[in-house]
């Protein structure tokens, strides 16, 4: 059997087993560490949570089919433009071939690129909603999440219906080099062109968002709502401490911090996502 | 700017070759003065010989190569090329809010008889002048006071030019805490519904957002040995080669010259230098900026404000390579 044969067995049995994507798919009887409080976990009782510590109230990263099932009305989302995928048009090999990182993400995530778009309700009002999935390349943005985000803002336009993101990113896919920095400048005036149409434009901001995906569309909502203890920020933390050579203050980043600094509205427990959406949504419809 | 040409110090690694040739000028000079000979006519082959010999360099620079010609000490950027282009050159200060950061400078001024607005990041050129200017990075009041005069510009209906060299956007606490990402991501939702006619000019280093952040012109040109990426070949090399010795590799396979981006059709035009790069004559390189400058003004002239904004929504509109 070739490596790719085995790839797409793996692909097959992968979405068998799950539908669509999942990404803690880890047997339901098993127990987990939090990675916040240390303090171990029963499973079932973290996905009952919603994947939120019960005991420390740490959000676990969901995947955008379980961000999607958390804020849309079940059955109401309609996906868009599924099949777009990035490519490797620079040839770009780092440790790996870039083309080879496209494959092993769209099979390990069970998607074609790092964000999914559609229309869909929310307590029954209509909205198109954008979620991007870490797991797909760390969430990062080339031309494909440039494109399909692009699109949902023209869909809003063109539709006149409100547009939600819910941001999960490390920045730019270094991958597609330049292309990639200008997918900031190109989903950054369709936002320009969606505020002139005078549509909301709401984010939600989930743990990491950084780098060109805070410095494009994740910064530009009429209303900016976080996860609590979500990172937060336009440099990685990495990067700042070797920069200034010194440690960072604590909470540094962190949704909180932002609170505190006049950078985002509100902090929103995951639990209260939805009906907060609701109500913003139903404060513009009026 | 001649006296430049004489200093060996600011050789770049790959003109080491241009150090003997420049030593015997020195050393013809000093036989002529105490012999008093006329050494003229052997001085004047001598500096022929060297322009030749950087030409030839300069013809096959590897982008890394180019990278350190982008960075170099006494490359020029916005302040030095200003007195060159434009008169009556005002600068403006502060973004209202916080405070001025002079990692961009901001003005207002003439270009033959025409009213402009002028954006730059602006380096140095010795130590205390880099510090002075943060090396070119720029904290969230650069990107708000930038905004702030490009917005002034739209109102009174002047044009727009920027001059973009920096490393990247300032990656420190204070920068986290005033919003860096959100300045920068206003700048470019507001860029792109500017209606007046707006270039940019990559002058130096293009880094990343930090770079996007005031350039999103309805053209964009390059200078012929300037760079423009997403990340420093360095930076690419220690995050995805995890190794930052790497950074010739990364360089190359990143696409970060003019002549890539011109191919790639992210750029509009390249702007030639003069041998051996812009810091060897700035007056020279300023003559052929103008020349860019005023061509495509003129260009852009006979678009109405409408089409300047639909112009630039589908400049960045097409951006990007994918398949479906």
């Amino acid at each position: 059997m070739s490596i790719h044969e085995w790839f797409l067995r793996k692909k097959t049995e992968k979405q068998q087993k799950n539908g669509a994507s999942e990404r803690l798919n880890i047997p339901e009887n098993l127990w987990l560490k939090c990675p916040s409080c240390k303090s171990t976990i029963y499973i079932k009782e973290l996905n009952e949570n919603l994947k939120v510590c019960p005991k420390c109230d740490f959000h676990f990263r969901l995947s955008a089919s379980e961000r999607i099932n958390l804020i849309i009305d079940s059955g109401t989302f309609k996906e868009m433009s599924i099949t777009l995928k990035s490519t490797d048009f620079l040839g770009f090999v780092d440790s790996k071939a870039y083309n080879k990182r496209i494959d092993e993400a769209i099979l390990k995530s069970g998607l074609n690129e790092a964000i999914v778009i559609g229309e869909g309700l929310i307590e029954n009002i209509k909205t198109v909603f954008g979620v991007m999935d870490f797991s797909f390349m760390g969430g990062s943005m080339g031309s494909g999440v440039g494109e399909k985000f692009t699109r949902m803002i023209e869909h809003s336009i063109e539709n006149k219906i409100p547009a939600i993101i819910a941001t999960s990113s490390g920045g730019a896919r270094m991958q597609e080099g330049i292309l990639s920095l200008m997918q900031m400048a190109k989903v950054s005036a369709a936002l320009g062109r969606l505020r002139e149409n005078g549509l909301p434009y709401i984010v939600l901001l989930t743990d990491p968002t950084t780098g060109g995906t805070t410095a494009s569309f994740a910064m530009l909502g009429d209303i900016q709502i976080a996860e609590p203890k979500a990172l937060i920020g336009f440099a990685g933390p990495r990067v700042i401490e070797q920069t200034i050579r010194q440690k960072l203050p604590k909470g540094f980043q962190r949704s909180e911090f932002l609170l505190e600094h006049g950078m985002i509205d509100l902090i929103c427990e995951r639990k209260d996502i939805k009906s907060t959406l609701a109500k913003i949504l139903r404060f513009f419809e009026e | 700017m001649k006296e430049i040409n004489n200093e060996t110090k600011n050789l770049l690694y790959f003109e080491k070759d241009l150090k003997d040739l420049y030593q015997k000028i020195t050393e013809l000079q000093k036989l002529s003065e105490k012999e008093d000979l006329n050494l003229e006519e052997e001085i004047r082959m001598v500096k022929k010989r060297i322009d030749t010999m950087r030409q030839e360099i300069f013809n096959k620079l590897e982008p890394q190569q180019i990278v350190q010609v982008a960075r170099h000490i006494m490359r020029p950027s916005t302040l030095d090329y200003i007195n060159f282009i434009f008169e009556d050159f005002i600068e403006l200060h502060g973004d209202r809010n916080f405070g001025d950061d002079k990692a961009i400078v901001c003005g207002i001024a003439k270009l033959n008889g025409q009213s402009i607005v002028i954006i730059g990041h602006q380096k140095g050129h010795t130590t205390k002048e880099l510090i002075n200017r943060n090396f070119g990075m720029a904290h969230p009041e650069g990107y708000r006071k930038a905004l702030r005069i490009m917005r002034m510009a739209v109102r009174a209906n002047k044009p727009i030019i920027s001059f973009i060299d920096t490393p990247g956007a300032y990656p420190g606490i204070g920068a986290e805490e005033r919003g860096q990402s959100e300045a920068i991501a206003k700048n470019l939702r507001e860029m792109s519904i500017f209606t007046v006619p707006f270039i940019s000019i990559i002058t130096g280093e293009g880094g990343s957002g930090g770079a996007l952040g005031i350039s999103m012109g309805n053209r964009v040109l390059m200078m012929e040995y300037s760079i423009y990426a997403v990340i420093s070949p360095e930076g690419c090399a220690s995050i995805l080669f995890r190794d930052s010795s790497r950074a010739n590799e990364a360089a190359k396979v990143s696409k970060i010259t003019a002549k890539d981006l011109l191919g790639f059709g992210i750029i509009d035009e390249i702007i030639k230098e003069p041998i051996g790069g812009a810091h060897n004559d700035y007056e020279a390189t300023a003559k052929n900026i103008k020349t860019a400058i005023l061509k495509n003004l003129n260009e852009l002239s006979k678009f109405s404000p409408r089409e300047l904004v639909a112009d630039r929504y589908n400049k960045y509109r097409k951006m990007g390579i994918f398949t479906e």
